[in-house]
């Protein structure tokens, strides 16, 4: 089943193009990966997706059943807004205790349901936006650069969460990030984008394209021989002891 | 008996703007409005001058003017212009435009005091009436959008992910606080509305755990502080509304003081 169909999407700013025909398809139950350099539109897609930005060109097919579950790149909090972490999962619509515990528990937490948000750690944090998101029962979670601010073993742990969720819950994810040999080894399909789509594919292809290495160069190429290294599942063990938070 | 005459009518005056001041300013306080508060506040003196050019009702004029000010504001905030700037320059122009307007107008027995300042021993019977509701508007309208302007407040890009338009909340909350503004001018005047909007919340931020709760318990130190002020003006015959806003500021002091100690006592 097809969650979300785009066909010639643009999104203009002004006089700023951010993205120009942009054709993307998500089906139910996969993990894309959406890489590009900074400023070439990542966020802009995502935020197209949700409807948070509007659309100038093309269409995007929401497909009637899609429940989208969206983490942020991180959350600010302003230090004069006291707010417990079962009183934001709440937001906007208010959930049972019991139900704001599983969500948490999906996300690898504790119930921290009486934590200030403030007093969060930064994995914390994300763990709490990822919960807030699978409340939502989604069948398409959206994740916007989600591991911004976490050092490389808390993204790594981040990320295997997802994978967990996906099996769980058997949603699709669409995701985007910088940390290409992390995101790159659980996608099924990576689209690598700068204002419009250059190249996607499997992990491999987009690795070995030239569009690709014209945006990345080939210092990714040690990154990526360490993703095929972990991917092939020799060893886990030296990732898995540094991951765990 | 005085209960009956003007000390009541200042109490019941003074509490009902609290009531809708208070947890309008918990919002104030969380978005970093505090200085639109002011401005919209200051804005409101071209209202009163307006309304009395006119012959029309105060309420009329300083709503109106109030509301202009919040939204072209707003809208100038959306558009990248610097809010700041553009924030000092309209409020303080319109407040002095009031100002000098005012002595043009003929035969208005100018009490300058009275608007800057507020004037709460002089309400009467209708203008309590008119302020229990508008404080009522407030309170409805504001727990009519609660949960969605929250959410916009956190996070603007969940909200939007959720269904909710942060712009059109901004709209709910730039009405009801032109709404508190025009409430409230009689009661303290255009120069202290921000303290009754910002005191009250940042004195209850330390006391609360939830968002809810703060505004809770900034109404209730809102309340106390109107109660408490108008008996101390009172019995010291000192100006009612600078007092209230003294009693507020001890109320933050206390609280804030007093969480900084308790922070301090327990080794972290």
């Amino acid at each position: 089943m097809r969650l979300i169909d785009c066909a010639g999407l643009g999104v203009r700013f002004g006089k700023t193009q951010a993205l120009h025909h942009v054709d993307l398809q998500i089906d139910k139950g996969e993990i894309v990966t959406i890489v590009g350099p900074n400023g070439s539109g990542k966020s802009t897609l995502l935020r197209a997706l949700i409807g948070a930005v509007p659309v100038t060109e093309g269409r995007v097919m929401r497909s009637p059943g899609l429940r989208i579950g969206y983490v942020p790149q991180k959350l600010h909090i302003d230090p004069t807004l006291p707010i417990t972490v079962a009183r934001f999962l709440g937001l906007p619509r208010r959930v049972a205790r019991a139900k704001a515990a599983a969500a948490l528990a999906k996300a690898g937490l504790e119930d921290l349901g009486d934590r200030q948000m403030a007093a969060l750690s930064g994995g914390q944090m994300q763990r709490v936006l990822l919960a807030r998101a699978l409340l939502e029962e989604p069948n398409l979670l959206i994740l916007d650069e989600a591991t911004q601010g976490l050092d490389q073993p808390g993204s790594a742990a981040f990320y295997q969460q997802i994978e967990a969720v996906r099996e769980d819950l058997g949603c699709a994810v669409l995701m985007v990030s910088h940390e290409l040999h992390v995101v790159m080894s659980a996608s099924d399909r990576v689209i690598c984008l700068n204002g419009h789509v250059c190249c996607e594919g499997t992990p491999a292809t987009v690795s070995a394209a030239p569009a690709y290495r014209a945006l990345f160069g080939t210092g990714t190429k040690g990154a990526l021989a360490l993703y095929r290294h972990d991917h092939h599942g020799h060893s886990h063990d030296e990732l898995n002891s540094t991951a765990a938070e | 008996m005085i209960l009956d005459g003007f000390l009541l009518r200042a109490l019941l005056a003074g509490l009902g703007v609290a009531l809708a001041a208070a947890p309008m300013g918990c919002f104030v306080v969380w978005r970093r409005m505090a200085y639109f508060g002011d401005a919209t506040a200051h804005a409101a003196m071209l209202g009163i001058a307006l309304s009395l050019a006119f012959s029309a009702p105060l309420l009329a004029g300083t709503l109106s003017v109030a509301l202009l000010m919040a939204l072209v504001v707003a809208r100038l905030g959306e558009r990248g212009i610097a809010v700041d700037t553009a924030l000092g320059v309209m409020a303080h122009a319109s407040l002095a435009f009031g100002v000098v307007a005012m002595t043009f107008i003929p035969g208005v027995r100018l009490d300058l005091m009275a608007y800057l300042f507020g004037d709460i021993l002089a309400v009467s019977q209708g203008d309590v009436a008119l302020i229990w509701l508008g404080a009522a508007a407030v309170l409805a309208l504001l727990s009519w959008r609660w949960s969605p302007l929250l959410t916009a407040t956190l996070s603007p890009e969940l909200a939007q992910a959720a269904g909710i338009n942060p712009d059109r909340e901004r709209l709910f909350l730039t009405i009801a606080l032109a709404l508190v503004v025009a409430l409230a001018i009689k009661v303290v005047g255009v120069l202290l509305i921000a303290a009754m909007l910002v005191i009250p919340a940042a004195a209850a931020r330390p006391l609360a755990h939830t968002p809810e709760g703060m505004a809770r318990i900034a109404t209730l130190l809102a309340a106390g502080s109107v109660i408490s002020g108008v008996w101390l003006s009172f019995a010291m015959d000192t100006p009612t509304a600078p007092t209230i806003v003294c009693a507020a500021a001890l109320a933050f002091a206390l609280s804030n003081g007093g969480a900084w100690l308790w922070a301090r006592r327990k080794p972290s």
